[in-house]
């Protein structure tokens, strides 16, 4: 497929936009979805709609078919030793909610201590504080370098005899910073403790293969990846998810239920209370199937050399300053224009009809650290091309001239 | 001196005549560009808009013969700063109970409300109701 071709997939960017074309640049916000995608969701919505794991008439059945075979195509995707392994969330956030309240129940206690990274989205930080509203924990954060990057020798001295659990992102969603998470997550094993990899920003640029990574948990988005809205992924080691207490309760997690106390399911569907969002976990497996028919080498590939061309093409512009310099980068570039708030930035440019995300970024201990409140961010994917970072440099051009 | 629904169907005139948001833009900023600096001891927290992606402030104090809110505001951003601006010039001099008894649904015929109001990190709704707020603690 070549790119010009990939555009025809995605129906949005074939719409005016204030009556420009559109040029979508928000894409670690939320990608745009393909026709496959979206004609999925319509067939469930139209003919398929059925309750799934129960009744037995052919739309329950042939829902609970297809809900179970996106299981496996995810597991295959991240390459899972275990169907099992895969658990369906409503998204990033609530993977990592499931995770600080069920491992944070069982295995954290008064006194323990977790690690974080000052990179983390919010996402990664609110649920960690819950938990230590609940329970007296300390919560450590790796520092990073001038460029972005993490000090490795850092993250070593954080750990005690009392660090329970490390959780922190593959890609940061504001610097595009690659963690080296195989380097973090031997560490941590050495010290004996668990990691969980937030992979919101990185399921859709980088090849996740769990196994060789080793990570005993790895939390990411369908909408992230041409997905649905409301679907997410937990993978987590079995032999960690056999010893977890279940998350939420409710029908399809139990096994029998007594007056008092009842039997859970097995896994995963312990970890998978009420009725899932079927139609949009069915719609998901057409963006992996997306995915995989691009080919993700090829996807990682073409991304990189879009982001080199976005920093070729914004570096020189007076004024403009990139946010950091990791040693790897992916999928965002996070600016500034000097004297030019990023509001006034992302409006002009929105104006013209391109898409970009201003603000903090949920992300306010990095924006603290970085000195900055508010910062422009271009992110992209497979469907943009190196017309769209023209368009975004020239509109960026016009926004100096129009204040 | 016109009165609060003057200067309302004043600004609406003035907008409507422009066609596209490139000009509705340029007119807001000359707006912000024009506003009178606001003293920095009244850039306090409490003076702070919560929620938009740019700082705003709004500073509201009743005339001395207690019948006129006068506003003074500012922002770090060219467009909040503009929007703060077109609301001071429509609400500023005028007495609580004339706030009070106006709608404000003179923002949709401005022709800004489709682009600025649905999403609050540009501040619109919060200053509008701050001022209404004011309006109505002093009518009290
Ligand atoms: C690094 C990171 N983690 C977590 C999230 C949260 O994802 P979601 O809102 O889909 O749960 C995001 C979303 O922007 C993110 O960038």
């Amino acid at each position: 497929m070549s790119t010009t071709s990939i555009k025809e997939y995605f129906p949005a960017l074939n719409q005016k936009i204030r009556g420009k074309d559109f040029t979508y640049l928000d894409s670690a916000a939320t990608t745009l979805k393909p026709r496959s995608v979206i004609e999925a969701l319509t067939q469930y919505y139209t003919y398929d709609t059925a309750n799934i794991h129960r009744g037995a008439h052919f739309l329950a059945n042939k829902g609970t078919t297809a809900f179970e075979d996106t299981r496996d195509l995810v597991a295959n995707f991240i390459n899972a030793a275990h169907r099992e392994e895969i658990i369906f969330t409503k998204g990033t956030t609530d993977s990592i909610n499931l995770i600080a309240a069920t491992f944070g129940e069982r295995f954290i206690n008064d006194g323990d201590e977790i690690i974080l990274s000052t990179l983390e989205h919010h996402s990664n930080i609110i649920p960690w504080q819950l938990l230590s509203s609940r329970k007296k924990i300390t919560i450590k954060y790796i520092p990073i370098d001038g460029n972005g990057d993490l000090i490795l020798s850092e993250y070593r001295k954080l750990f005690t005899s009392k660090t329970k659990l490390v959780s922190i992102t593959h890609v940061s969603n504001v610097l595009g910073t690659v963690n080296p998470i195989k380097e973090l997550i031997s560490f941590a094993h050495t010290q004996g403790v668990p990691i969980l990899i937030d992979g919101a920003q990185s399921i859709n640029h980088i090849l996740i293969d769990v196994q060789e990574l080793d990570c005993d948990f790895y939390a990411f988005s369908a909408h992230k990846m041409f997905g649905p809205n409301g679907v997410g992924v937990l993978y987590a080691k079995q032999t960690i998810l056999e010893e977890l207490p279940p998350y939420q309760g409710g029908g399809n997690m139990i096994d029998q239920v007594g007056e008092i106390s009842s039997t859970y399911n097995k896994i995963p569907h312990k970890f998978e209370a009420g009725t899932p969002a079927i139609g949009e976990v069915i719609a998901f497996a057409e963006a992996i199937k997306f995915i995989k028919a691009i080919g993700q080498k090829q996807i990682s590939k073409y991304d990189e050399d879009l982001l080199k061309y976005t920093i070729t093409k914004l570096s020189p512009i007076s004024g403009l300053k990139i946010i950091g310099n990791p040693a790897k980068r992916s999928g965002v570039v996070s600016f500034t224009l000097e004297n030019v708030h990023s509001y006034d930035l992302g409006s002009i440019l929105d104006m013209q009809g391109i898409a970009i995300r201003t603000g903090n970024h949920c992300a306010q201990q990095l924006m603290k650290c970085l000195n900055l409140t508010s910062i422009a961010r271009a992110s992209f994917t497979i469907y943009n091309t190196n017309s769209d970072i023209d368009r975004l440099a020239d509109g960026i051009r016009k926004v100096k001239d129009f204040l | 001196m016109t009165t609060l629904q003057n200067r309302i169907n004043d600004a609406i005139s003035e907008f409507s005549t422009l066609e596209n948001i490139e000009d509705r833009y340029r007119l807001l900023i000359t707006y912000g560009k024009n506003l009178p600096p606001m003293e920095v001891s009244l850039k306090t927290d409490d003076n702070l808009i919560r929620g938009c992606q740019s700082q705003v402030w709004l500073h509201a104090t009743i005339s001395p013969s207690q019948d006129k809110i006068i506003l003074a505001g500012d922002s770090d951003a060219a467009i909040t700063k503009g929007i703060a601006a077109l609301l001071i010039k429509i609400y500023s001099e005028s007495s609580p109970s004339e706030i009070l008894n106006t709608k404000t649904d003179f923002i949709d015929k401005i022709g800004i409300k489709e682009h600025l109001s649905q999403n609050r990190s540009n501040g619109l709704a919060a200053m509008l109701k701050q001022i209404i707020f004011f309006a109505y603690s002093k009518k009290l």
